[in-house]
């Protein structure tokens, strides 16, 4: 346990009764307090405490909200976001009540982020593990290096996403910028909309009954259920023509 | 890594105060650029007038008698507003060009920011805030502006090297990123006429554009235009006497946020800097798209 020199509000592990009851959603005034004090306070609750309900408000913008949470809490976010919110999350359910800034759940290992309006660049880069949510639009290399996150978004994605993206499920209900899936190793990608371009060694792949029941689910996680059905969605995948060198390949490289 | 932002206003309602909106919006951006800070600010001129932002980096012995001996080369009326290290020296309009060669024959060793009918450019190195507060940008009234916090990269970190850039008359364009191939672009423009007052790879991209618009190009053609011409990362924010333009490099790296109302055209190269602007909680925010130019003209 890490020791803290600003005010935790008594949220310390070893301040917090082994058997206190829950008291109800505990409000964080970010701007009063500075990103400090809160992620110190987040990052200092065991894993089986009892406050696992957090509000964040007066978010301006700010950078490295609620990184690398550590705990099953749920914690809302009043605003919008600046870089790296939820970066590296692990547990925690995390929906941001507007817009996030660049590197939304980036290298996130578990957990839930959900965005209720857009999100910059890179959301959710390098992610192993949990759900990523954007019900808005992402920009530009969403889901790039992807290490088995499973991504939804509800509008658009912009150029570059899923950039060598490694292993889990990238859902995009709109559109999808150029190069998408780019030098792409086993990420799996469903497009509803229109495709720009096709990155190096991306193809589109036969659309099989486990993808559907696996889109399936992906749609209700990512609460795009009533907006969406799988058999909308194509699939885009690796050709595994890059993975070793060739040197036919040269010109694709 | 800079901080740039940019301020259209549509409300004339909010002219007074766009000198304090762009210092908020640039202090927000301190921690992208502490090394220096510059603005440009669009204020309504005097009809058939111009002026021209003179700095020098002795203004109690450059500035003295400045606006006299102007007067007398040029045989017309200049006048002289001292803002610390800056001159603002305001002519009749048809004599900006002969003022201009006038200062710089009278006080060599002073620099001309920016000259036009409408535009004020004020830059300095150091904290924005401190900047801001040097020429009391705060209190500045305007129709529009841009305004730059400065992590030097290209080239070191002096009064000069600091944005916004002016290559012609009441442009401006400040910069985040950097560009690799400004040298030998610099020496073709330097073929065609232009002429260079740093190495800074920024002002490369300002007099690109100018010169492309002395050729016949509207700024939306020439900003196009930067998208073949120049290699390198690059946000563009540009303003003109009556415009303000938005471009990004076609890899787009470079963070934007834009915002727009009925009362306003707002950049920032983040959210936080649009956070304390009126009605920001309705407003349209976006990204802008890569290798697209955005423009509003009034």
């Amino acid at each position: 346990m890490n020791n803290f020199d600003f005010d935790t509000r008594g949220l310390r592990a070893e301040a917090v009764p082994q058997n206190s009851i829950e008291t109800g959603t505990q409000v964080f005034d970010l701007e009063a307090r500075g990103l400090r004090a809160l992620n110190g306070t987040l990052h200092a609750l065991p894993p089986d405490t009892n406050e696992t309900s957090w509000e964040i408000v007066n978010p301006r913008g700010s950078h490295a909200i609620a990184v690398g949470v550590n705990a099953p809490l749920d914690i809302t976010v009043r605003g919008s976001t600046g870089y790296y919110c939820a970066g590296m999350n692990k547990l925690a359910s995390i929906r941001v009540h507007g817009s996030a800034g660049p590197g939304v759940a980036e290298n996130m290992m578990s957990g839930t982020v959900i965005v209720e309006g857009d999100a910059s660049q890179y959301a959710g880069a390098t992610g192993r593990g949990g759900l990523l949510v954007i019900k808005g639009n992402a920009s530009s290399r969403c889901g790039i290096s992807m290490k088995g996150i499973d991504i939804v978004v509800h509008g658009n994605i912009g150029h570059m996403s899923a950039f060598m993206a490694q292993s889990g499920n990238l859902v995009v209900l709109g559109d999808a910028g150029d190069a998408l899936g780019d030098s792409l190793y086993e990420a799996r990608l469903f497009v509803r909309g229109r495709v720009k371009s096709l990155g190096a060694d991306c193809i589109e792949k036969e659309m099989r009954p486990e993808h559907l029941e696996a889109l399936e689910d992906l749609l209700r996680r990512g609460e795009a259920d009533a907006k969406a059905r799988p058999e909308q969605f194509r699939r885009y995948g690796s050709a595994r023509q890059l993975y070793n060198f060739n040197i036919d390949n040269a010109s694709a490289y | 890594m800079c901080g740039i932002v940019g301020l259209f206003l549509k409300d004339p309602a909010l002219e007074p105060q766009l000198g304090a909106m762009l210092t908020d919006m640039l202090i927000t951006m301190t921690d992208r650029g502490p090394d220096s800070a510059g603005i440009a600010i669009y204020g309504r001129g005097e009809p058939g007038r111009a002026k021209l932002t003179i700095q020098s980096a002795d203004p109690g012995h450059d500035f003295a008698g400045l606006a006299e001996a102007v007067g007398e080369a040029i045989g017309a009326e200049a006048r002289a507003e001292v803002k610390d290290t800056h001159v603002v020296l305001t002519v009749l309009a048809d004599k900006l060009q002969e003022a201009r060669e006038a200062v710089l024959a009278i006080r060599p060793g002073v620099t001309v920011m920016s000259a036009g009918e409408e535009v004020e450019i004020f830059k300095e190195t150091g904290l924005p805030k401190d900047v801001a507060a040097r020429f009391g940008i705060e209190r500045m009234a305007g129709t529009h502006g841009i305004g730059h916090t400065r992590m030097a990269t290209e080239s070191a970190v002096t009064t000069a090297g600091a944005h916004p850039f002016s290559t012609g008359a009441d442009q401006c364009l400040v910069h985040n990123g950097s560009l690799s191939n400004h040298n030998s672009v610099r020496r073709r423009l330097k073929a065609a006429g232009m002429s260079f007052q740093t190495e800074n790879d920024t002002e490369v991209a300002a007099a690109f554009l100018t010169h492309r618009m002395h050729e016949g190009a509207s700024l939306e053609q020439a900003m196009e235009a930067t998208l073949t011409d120049l290699d390198g990362f690059f946000t563009f924010v540009v303003g003109t006497k009556d415009g303000f333009g938005v471009i990004r490099d076609p890899i787009a790296c470079k963070p934007a946020v834009m915002a727009e109302t009925d009362q306003y055209v707002a950049f920032g190269s983040e959210y936080r800097a649009l956070v304390n602007l009126p009605g920001i909680e309705n407003a349209r925010v976006w990204e802008p798209e890569p290798a697209t130019a955005y423009f509003w003209e009034r």
